[in-house]
């Protein structure tokens, strides 16, 4: 994948992604809020296929899933960072969000282009003709991204139950 | 081979032996805890699309504690989706407006040593002060989690932290905590297994070990355990359900651990953490005397019955400065009705606070939040930016004890010398 980034500093927390007081409102409308406490022109000038950029222990705080929904939501196609939040991690994985560990980027600007491949975990920064490694994902998640995150997948999976199932009762 | 405690759970839970750090497995949940926030209105529609139910009902405990009280048609309509989705799956487990469900889920018996939980909450490590393998998750993957009762988990190195000799006066597990993000950061458990550890430890109480347990998500990681005694089956006793044998339940003495850190309790100071981090903490001496607005004891972190007490101790036959509101928000009813009991709860009203409802309440954003400008110290976990209200607000988090003795001083002062004068015949 190829997208513009968007960088952030260390610990981008999830009442910055997805604030508390917004968390009522549909997802369309909560994500118009995300990381405006930061960045309040963010939200403004994000576009489908963008990439964001952080360092230690993006996405730390709460369990609010709606924190990686929004960047899904706003398009966003991948997030590298030097370290994630536990939860957040597991969130943006199950809403087939990509999620790169990568403790290692230096010098990667906003407006950037970068090209990242999650299965081999490697990211080309375009425009400074640089390259970073990012730890891998193991194959069943990104079995799990493919399908478009956990929801799918196991609707895959409960449909192919069901089908074995009725394939078993049959004489 | 030695095992931690951390990998003893996760073998359990995956059915194997044993297992190793690093490796992936898929682990069977002997408990799923859900709130009204992320739970039924979250996961209901997901298992609706999979046309699935719920893998045991008796596995799962349903909690409303975040939009408690209703306070208009969305919160009204939420509670409603709530109390539905109970009946509909036949979730006898269901507690409503009984208090924060990290502290009503031990409370009821419902967490035993040695078993695999997750909770739709990210403060779910608290189940570790009772050596339960228990981490929050979204609630997707909670949907999962109800669909499946399995999840995958990377079995973490465990990380140890002790505490020798005892706290001084006045030092509680709240400031264990604060000091510990500002030694190694809020990523300082790096999503690995923290395991408590030292005579200090040892000596706390349940709900002492809770807090230091439920701000584990604070310090970064995936589970904050602390091996169950003595004290530990005496709390599940109370709670009318039986711990179990313990003996198994800790971590070998020659399991590898990816890193011991001690620390001197005796040393240790009472800690406050300045706008808007946790990390960003440091000993008492150490901060300046900010005038405050708001003194708030509340939340899972900070208003168990062990937390009211800590304040009732410092305000005893003491009133609050004119200009500060302090808010009071007992965590549990359970917790408020005892703390009415024994008087607990008449100190801390005579001397100028304003009781809230038995929920997040402004802690997790939802309820009453704070003005523009507003400045607060807390008894809660987080002081993220905005998170308790208007993002020009300065939140501060101290112990019980710091928040109840700077109410009554109006600016961030060190409890110590309010006790000591306090328990002069």
């Amino acid at each position: 994948m190829r997208g513009r980034a968007f960088v952030f500093g260390d610990g981008i927390d999830t009442d910055a992604l997805a604030p508390g007081i917004f968390m009522k409102l549909p997802i369309a409308e909560l994500a118009r809020h995300c990381l405006e406490s930061v960045d309040s022109t963010f939200v403004q000038n994000v576009k489908p296929g963008d990439i964001l950029v952080g360092g230690l222990n993006f996405g730390v705080g709460s369990s609010r899933e709606q924190a990686a929904e929004a960047l899904k939501e706003l398009g966003i196609a991948c997030v590298i960072a030097r370290s994630f939040g536990n939860i957040f991690y597991r969130n943006a994985l199950n809403f087939g969000l990509p999620v790169l560990v990568c403790p290692t980027w230096s010098g990667i600007q906003n407006g950037d282009v970068l090209d990242v491949d999650p299965r081999s975990g490697l990211i080309e920064n375009l425009a400074q003709k640089t390259g970073f490694s990012a730890q891998p994902l193991p194959d069943f998640l990104l079995e799990m991204i493919d399908n478009g995150g956990l929801v799918p997948h196991l609707e895959k999976r409960f449909a192919r139950e069901r089908q074995n199932m009725t394939g078993k009762t049959e004489p | 081979m030695a095992m931690n405690l951390a990998e003893k759970i996760l073998a359990k839970a995956a059915g194997r032996a044993r297992v190793s750090p690093g490796e992936i497995l898929t682990c069977c949940v002997d408990l799923a805890m859900i709130h009204d926030s992320g739970g039924p209105r979250r996961v209901g529609p997901i298992l609706k699309r999979w046309d699935v139910g719920i893998f045991d009902p008796s596995r799962v405990v349903l909690i409303s504690d975040h939009y408690v009280p209703a306070i208009d048609d969305e919160t009204r309509r939420i509670a409603d989706i709530t109390r539905r989705f109970a009946t509909e799956h036949k979730i006898s487990n269901f507690h409503e407006a009984e208090g924060i469900c990290h502290v009503v889920l031990p409370e009821r018996g419902h967490l035993k040593p040695g078993m695999f939980a997750v909770g739709g909450d990210s403060h779910s490590p608290t189940g570790g002060a009772f050596g339960v393998y228990m981490f929050g998750i979204g609630a997707t993957e909670m949907a999962g989690v109800l669909a499946t009762g399995e999840i995958w988990v990377r079995v973490p190195q465990t990380i140890e932290i002790s505490f020798d000799n005892a706290f001084g006066p006045g030092v509680v597990a709240k400031d264990v905590m604060l000091f510990l993000c500002g030694q190694l950061g809020m990523d300082g458990g790096r999503s690995e297994a923290v395991q408590f550890s030292g005579s200090a430890i040892r000596a706390l109480s349940m709900q002492e070990r809770m807090t230091l347990s439920n701000m584990t998500a604070e310090l970064g990681g995936q589970v904050g355990l602390i091996e169950p005694d003595a004290t530990t089956a005496a709390y599940i006793h109370a709670a009318g359900a039986d711990a179990g044998p313990l003996d198994h339940w800790k971590s070998d003495a020659d399991a590898v651990r990816a890193a011991h850190y001690t620390y001197d309790a005796a040393a240790l100071a009472p800690h406050v953490a300045a706008p808007h981090s946790p990390a960003n903490s440091a000993p008492i001496g150490d901060m300046d005397a900010v005038k405050i607005d708001v003194a708030y004891i509340g939340a899972c972190t900070g208003a168990k019955l062990v937390d009211l007490r800590m304040a009732a101790e410092v305000l005893k036959g003491r009133k609050i400065a004119s200009h500060v509101s302090l808010m009071v928000a007992p965590a549990s009813r359970r917790d408020q009705d005892a703390a009415a009991r024994e008087g607990t709860l008449q100190i801390l009203v005579e001397a100028g606070a304003k009781l809230y409802p038995n929920a997040c309440g402004i802690c997790a954003g939802y309820g009453g939040t704070l003005d523009d400008d507003v400045t607060c110290l807390s008894s809660t976990a987080r002081n993220f930016k905005g998170r308790m209200g208007a993002a020009s607000s300065r939140v501060y988090l101290g112990s019980p004890y710091t928040v109840a003795a700077s109410a009554v001083a109006g600016h961030i002062v060190d409890p110590r010398p309010m006790l000591a004068e306090g328990k002069r015949p």
